[in-house]
């Protein structure tokens, strides 16, 4: 006779807590919510995984946001939740996200894979857009920027503005996305300055702005005469300013923290990607795609040069550029080598994708051996 | 200057600058430490007082305004903590870790409209006539004031802690807590200041981290800075000397390392990181096993609340 009033009880419990886990939730969402009201206005939610006041990866893609606010006005109800975590969070923010009337919406970490394919799966009419991911649905999509593009043209600006003939490169971690960026580098950079180096030191790290600038101090003393990193803080390039030496940004213009040491800054820009989805979705021409976009589309952008480039090395990088953009020029074009001095990539011949996206050694150029 | 030797004061400066945030917040823990109070929340401190330095020394322009704000911070956040564990009498561990949950999420709130702002940094100060030596001048004698001030709390604090009859007391009431009651002294009042002490410090170590280090406002700029002094009081036996010891060979290892990647050995730099926890380990262990030691330095009422009735 009491067993069915326990069973009631039980019932009970897990009901109340989904209410009040979708209390929190969407009190989340109100909070970060920035919306205007207008007829029917499509609605477009992106989910981040930092603080939008990151200065880097999370705050670029939140000036997307702010870009399609900004073309459509009111025609686009906009919806963002930010420092959300990569596992059963995300899945509970994206599935309020899509029951709340989002027609679109952006997961914008790797991690945000599964639980982005798996909202996707009971949510058929809403479209879902992952960035940097591989798993893709009918109304599931796929994107992410080709930033080697960007370190092939700076790596060119280094090689001809090196005098030590050694570079600095802070790491983050050794990744396949960080060593195809540091190879990048490397391979433009020896094309027109066979004796430079480069020196990598890893710190472990996205975001320590201490140890960052400690690596660039180091390098700096190492005799490094530029520095370029891949990590997320402004105190590499405030560092090298400290010390009379250049270097180029990441993610964002960070001239305001460098402004004689920044010679360019390679900027991930994802404006026009977002109002250009918004728009499919607005004409019903939105379809499930996978795109790897690059300085062409301008999804890899540039800050503009600092005072210090000389004009033979602006005009350089913009052949960099406009080769890149024309598909004259490939940043992985054979010969490439590996640091034993074997040839990797015959001449004529280009690394695919697939490649590109596991790479885990080092091209001639590299000091140093990779951690495994 | 030879290229050598210059390139040896350009490590050693490297050094300095990572090994005073260190210096500050360890030295204020120690201090209270030894009067028996085990505050965790070095870490949220220390970022408060980050945050609030930058806050004002942007605003205000003057960077003595911005340490002043910054020591304020962290007094205010020890306050807390020694409102609920001295006079509430709750546990000192779990408060230190709300302390520090606590002050990574409020100066990530109170930071937001600060980030990618840019700050000029404090200025260094060159000792007159010792700044012009070889070698030592540029090394020891052109800093800003912070660095010469850490050094100097950390003679202060040992000649403190030695030789004068209020650091005798404070030693008195973290060994002892009932004994020195008993012969009248203010157990809970010692301890309320030695904590506040110790923001104060910890204050002054986020206020280089955002003034000095890397002048800037980042969200947990202090990336785990305020666990390493922790790690370094029990290091250094809680002795002031040893402290400043163990502060810049922490300090030295890192760089290190950093210059033994980019010279391409290849040390794995999670190893490194692992470090100052290791060697506090072993010391540790090492102390454990010879009993006059711990008994010598370590405060023996360390971590337990007082009770003034009892």
């Amino acid at each position: 006779m009491f067993a069915p009033l326990s069973s009631t009880t039980e019932k009970r419990k897990p009901a109340k807590f989904r209410k009040l886990s979708i209390a929190l939730v969407s009190a989340l969402i109100s909070i970060g919510s920035m919306s205007v009201h207008a007829e029917d206005p499509v609605k477009v939610g992106f989910v981040y995984v930092g603080p939008v006041g990151d200065h880097g990866w999370t705050y670029r893609h939140d000036i997307g946001r702010l870009a399609l606010e900004e073309e459509f006005g009111d025609k686009v109800e906009t919806t963002f939740v930010e420092s959300v975590p990569e596992g059963a969070d995300a899945e509970r923010v994206i599935r309020k996200l899509a029951s709340t009337g989002h027609d679109l919406i952006f997961t914008t970490s790797f991690g945000y894979m599964n639980p982005t394919n798996k909202v996707a799966k009971a949510f058929p009419d809403v479209k879902f857009e992952h960035a940097t991911g591989y798993k893709r649905a009918d109304n599931v999509s796929t994107y992410s920027a080709r930033f080697y593009e960007g370190r092939a043209v700076i790596g060119t600006m280094a090689g001809m503005m090196t005098k030590s003939n050694i570079i600095g490169y802070i790491g983050s971690f050794p990744i396949p996305e960080v060593v195809r960026g540091i190879n990048a580098f490397t391979i433009a950079m020896r094309k027109v300055n066979p004796d430079a180096e480069v020196r990598v030191v890893w710190v472990n790290s996205w975001y320590d702005p201490g140890k960052e600038g400690d690596a660039a101090k180091t390098l700096i003393d190492q005799g490094a005469d530029i520095i370029t990193q891949h990590t997320d803080s402004p105190a590499p390039l405030q560092a090298a300013q400290e010390r009379g030496v250049v270097g180029f940004g990441q993610a964002s213009d960070v001239s305001a923290f460098a402004p004689e040491a920044q010679l360019t800054a390679i900027i991930d820009d994802w404006n026009q990607y977002y109002i250009d989805r918004t728009k499919a979705v607005m004409d019903g021409t939105w379809e499930s795609q996978d795109v790897w976009h690059g300085i062409d589309s301008g999804m890899v952008g540039f800050a503009e040069y600092g005072a210090a480039v000389p004009d033979d090395v602006k005009a350089a990088a913009n052949i960099i550029k406009e080769g890149i953009v024309d598909g004259s020029i490939h940043p992985f074009q054979g010969p490439i080598m590996n640091q034993a001095g074997e040839e990797v990539v015959a001449e004529g011949e280009t690394i695919g994708d697939d490649v590109l996206l596991g790479m885990d050694y080092y091209v001639e150029g590299v000091q140093g051996s990779l951690p495994k | 200057m030879s290229m050598d030797s210059n390139m040896m004061v350009m490590i050693g400066l490297t050094v300095i600058s990572a090994a005073t945030p260190l210096v500050f917040a360890a030295i204020g823990e120690l201090v209270a430490e030894k009067s028996g109070v085990l505050n965790l929340g070095v870490e949220g401190m220390m970022l408060a007082g980050a945050v609030s330095g930058f806050a004002v020394a942007h605003v205000s322009g003057s960077a003595f305004l911005g340490v002043l704000a910054g020591v304020f911070a962290g007094i205010l956040m020890a306050l807390v903590f020694a409102f609920l564990t001295l006079s509430l009498r709750a546990s000192q561990v779990a408060t230190g870790l709300a302390l520090t949950i606590f002050g990574v999420g409020l100066s990530a709130l109170l930071g937001q409209p600060l980030i990618g702002i840019a700050y000029e940094g404090l200025p260094s100060y060159s000792i007159p006539l010792l700044a012009n030596l070889p070698i030592v001048g540029p090394l020891l004698f052109e800093h800003n004031l912070l660095v010469y001030g850490s050094i100097l709390l950390v003679l202060t604090v040992s000649l403190f802690l030695k030789y004068t009859r209020a650091g005798l007391v404070l030693r008195a009431v973290g060994d002892s807590p009932d004994s020195a009651h008993a012969l009248g002294y203010p157990v809970i009042r010692v301890r309320y200041l030695a904590t506040l002490f110790g923001g104060a410090c910890a204050g002054l170590a986020g206020c280089y981290l955002s003034m000095a280090y890397a002048p800037m406002w980042v969200e947990s700029m202090s990336a785990g800075r305020g666990w390493i002094a922790l790690a370094l009081v029990v290091f250094a036996t809680w002795q002031p000397g040893r402290l400043l010891f163990g502060a810049y060979l922490f300090g030295g290892i890192t760089i290190l390392q950093l210059h033994a990647q980019a010279i391409g050995i290849n040390v794995p730099s999670q190893l490194m990181s692992m470090l100052p926890y290791i060697a506090t380990i072993v010391v540790l262990v090492i102390i454990s096993r010879d009993r006059g030691r711990i008994r010598k330095n370590a405060p023996a009422s360390i971590g337990q609340a007082f009770h003034p009735t009892k």
